[in-house]
């Protein structure tokens, strides 16, 4: 009818008009925005040398090819996105068929408990270091998000702060702080005492704002983070300011003929922290299974619904939010008596961002794909440190972790090892259906 | 009085979504709310149930003050919602939903189980499926029974038809004349004027926040405001 509006065209001008095109474009273009972001930088003697430098570089090739990979999975994905997907259920969901035998699965942990105990004995002293500081510690702060973000649907940006609260409790009860306890313990028996005060902490932030739906939690815990950092650093008197805290003594225990010090090595820590890695999966798994878990999910799935069913809603929420808070206060313990140091600088915001990201990236509300995340994005970095590929800059690495998390949301949006249920949820976000927004179902359709 | 509300007022921020209204619903009773689009029927049933606080007037239920309780508490006390727009979980099974409405008690449910797949027995059915892959009307009906899952003496129901094919509708007041004959007493906004008068005894009229008429049911549907505004008739 609207005869002459449309030429015949080719098929080469017609490709240029198509998605496909429009993809290709933005893929290349980006790659070459990343390249030059996480370039050299120009000076005022040479100021288009950011430019040029890495854009008339090798590199750029690389950072093209990456951008054209990219564009040929995305293609690739919307032409055969569905035969993917299934693919993917497949792989997903053949080690969990094996994995439904109880005695496999008895036997393949055994199998992994086994390696963890064993595998750390044969590396070098770096990567013990890296085990414990940066991979082990943060799988226990992911295992804990993950109930806040995960199993309750709480944002949480200020998980940090209780790794603070932790870490400073375990320097107040040992004597390390200007200001002197009752009595000084050894960190280990601080232990408990400072996970009491984290999760203090939680129930205290969490019973005022909990109360209150949506985004407000964010604002709040973003907030707190905020301020425990700033009180750290201003409060000189109580917590050592700005300068930090040093000699908190190491982990010890003294029972009757048996003794056992953790000093400077790493590896004793590994074995601390795993059994707690693994009591803290095992509590998770159950309370996950059990019917605190499922008000959790109510909760999750629509909030109003779960208090109209004479759910306890404000109850279960502080409570995912203080066992998350006092994992996180553990993990700020350990770390505490392990380096002997801590300083407000170590408790930034970034910090707590960056475990979301490692739960988001694992897969939010699955226990294996938290640890799993956190392990992963943990050891990368490091793993680049000692081996450098295109010129990798440790700094630049929040904005590798950007735009994997971006790649990560078009494909995998539920997470590399995504929880059955979230994922679905996910799903039917995307359909439009079962959204957890109070407003969304009033002024609905008249009959 | 089973519940009585009097001089009830809400305030969302500065708007006033209910301006003082007394509601009484009486033990055994069907009645039912009726009202425009934004008259105040959602604010009345969040407000029994503790989802929304009143800022003045009191709300007594079985002679006990339950204005300040929080919605758990009411629950426990023995009132079931089942909010506007079905609200059931969509990635829980329909057996884990209902389970969900029982959350506050103890023992065995098989007979709250039974009972509620025998006023539905679709859902006996669909048990194993997942709530959000449910038709429009099974959620409906899922959520109904979610909310009788908690033994409830007094049913809070927004609008039970809303999106339902006619033939549905019909079934569903069926369903709730069955519930009421089996000694819960109902309170029931609707949309569906003609039906839900059919089925009431008594009936209120909300007009932006405040009671514009109460009767008995025959007599509202007999009046010609309400038929014109609430029936679909012509001029008054
Ligand atoms: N959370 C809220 N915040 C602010 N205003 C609200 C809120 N909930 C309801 N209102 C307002 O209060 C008034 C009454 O709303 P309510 O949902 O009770 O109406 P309703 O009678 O149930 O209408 P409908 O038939 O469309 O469901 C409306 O004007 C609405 O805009
Ligand atoms: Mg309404």
């Amino acid at each position: 009818m609207s005869a002459g509006l449309q030429p015949r065209t080719g098929s080469a001008a017609r490709f240029w008009r198509s998605t496909d095109a429009r993809r290709l474009f933005g893929c290349v273009v980006g790659a070459l925005v990343v390249a030059v972001m996480t370039g050299p930088s120009g000076s005022a003697s040479a100021p288009t040398s950011g430019f040029t430098g890495s854009l008339f570089r090798p590199r750029a090739f690389v950072f093209v090819a990456l951008g054209l990979a990219l564009w040929a999975v995305m293609t690739f994905r919307s032409r055969f996105g569905d035969v993917v997907r299934r693919a993917n259920d497949r792989i997903i969901a053949t080690p969990r068929q094996l994995l439904v035998n109880r005695w496999y699965r008895y036997i393949f942990y055994l199998a992994v408990f086994a390696f963890a105990i064993w595998y750390p004995t044969i590396l070098s002293g770096y990567w013990q270091e890296v085990l414990v500081d940066q991979i082990g510690v943060f799988v226990l702060l992911a295992l804990g998000l993950n109930v806040v973000v995960g199993y309750a649907g709480l944002l949480d940006l200020g998980y940090i702060a209780f790794y603070a609260i932790g870490a400073y409790s375990a320097a107040y009860w040992t004597g390390a702080l200007p200001i002197h306890p009752p009595m000084h313990l050894n960190p280990f028996w601080a232990i408990p005492l400072a996970v009491l005060a984290a999760m203090l902490a939680g129930v205290v932030l969490g019973s005022p704002t909990l109360r209150l739906r949506g985004d407000y939690l964010a604002i709040v815990t973003l907030g707190f983070g905020e301020i425990i950092q700033i009180v750290a650093t201003n409060l000189t008197g109580v917590t050592g300011g700005s300068q930090g805290v040093i000699g908190i003594p190491h982990f010890s225990l003294h029972v009757d003929s048996l003794k056992y010090v953790w000093h400077v090595k790493a590896l004793p820590y590994y074995y601390l922290l795993l059994v707690f890695v693994v009591i803290a999966l095992a509590a998770f798994r159950s309370l996950e299974r059990s019917r605190v878990g499922r008000c959790w999910a109510a909760i999750r799935e629509d909030e109003v619904a779960a208090e109209a069913s004479g759910i306890n809603v404000l109850k279960y929420k502080v409570m995912a939010f203080s066992i998350g808070a006092s994992t996180s206060g553990f993990a700020g313990i350990l770390t505490a008596s392990k380096i002997g140091f801590i300083e407000p600088g170590d408790f930034t915001v970034q910090l707590s961002i960056l475990i979301l990201v490692l739960v988001v990236f694992g897969g939010m509300g699955s226990l294996i794909g938290a640890a799993m995340g956190a392990a992963v994005l943990q050891w990368l970095p490091q793993f680049l440190r000692v081996h450098p590929l295109f010129g990798f800059q440790p700094q630049d690495l929040f904005i590798y972790l950007g735009a994997l998390l971006v790649v990560m949301m078009i494909f995998r949006p539920a997470g590399i090892v995504p929880s059955r249920r979230r994922r679905s949820e996910i799903g039917l976000a995307e359909h439009g259906v079962g959204t957890a927004d109070a407003m969304s179902a009033a002024g609905g359709p008249v009959a | 009085m089973l519940l009585e509300l009097s001089d009830v007022e809400v305030r969302y921020g500065s708007i006033r979504a209910l301006k003082g209204i007394s509601v009484s619903v009486a033990e055994g009773e069907i009645v039912t709310l009726l009202g425009a689009n934004g008259a105040g029927k959602t604010t009345t049933l969040h407000t029994i149930s503790g989802l929304v606080r009143a800022s003045s007037g009191s709300i007594r239920f079985d002679g006990r003050d339950i204005g300040a309780l929080a919605p758990h508490q009411v629950v426990a006390l023995g009132i079931g919602h089942a909010p506007e727009g079905r609200r059931i979980f969509p990635r829980m099974s329909v057996a884990e939903n209902l389970e969900m409405g029982a959350y506050q008690r103890r023992g065995s449910l098989r007979e709250d189980f039974e009972r509620v797949f025998e006023l539905f027995p679709v859902l006996a059915e669909r048990s194993k499926q997942e709530g959000g892959t449910l038709s429009g009307g099974e959620q409906q009906m899922l959520s109904i029974g979610r909310a009788l899952m908690s033994e409830p003496r007094l049913l809070l129901l927004d609008e039970p038809s809303m999106g339902l094919a006619p033939m549905f509708v019909t079934k569903i007041f069926h369903v709730l004349r069955d519930i009421s004959e089996r000694g819960v007493t109902i309170l029931v906004v609707e949309q569906n004027a003609a039906q839900a008068l059919a089925l009431a005894q008594r009936g209120y009229v909300l007009e932006t926040g405040s009671i514009a008429m109460s009767d008995q049911a025959g007599t509202l549907l007999r009046d010609p405001r309400v038929r014109a505004a609430y029936l679909g008739e012509g001029a008054a």
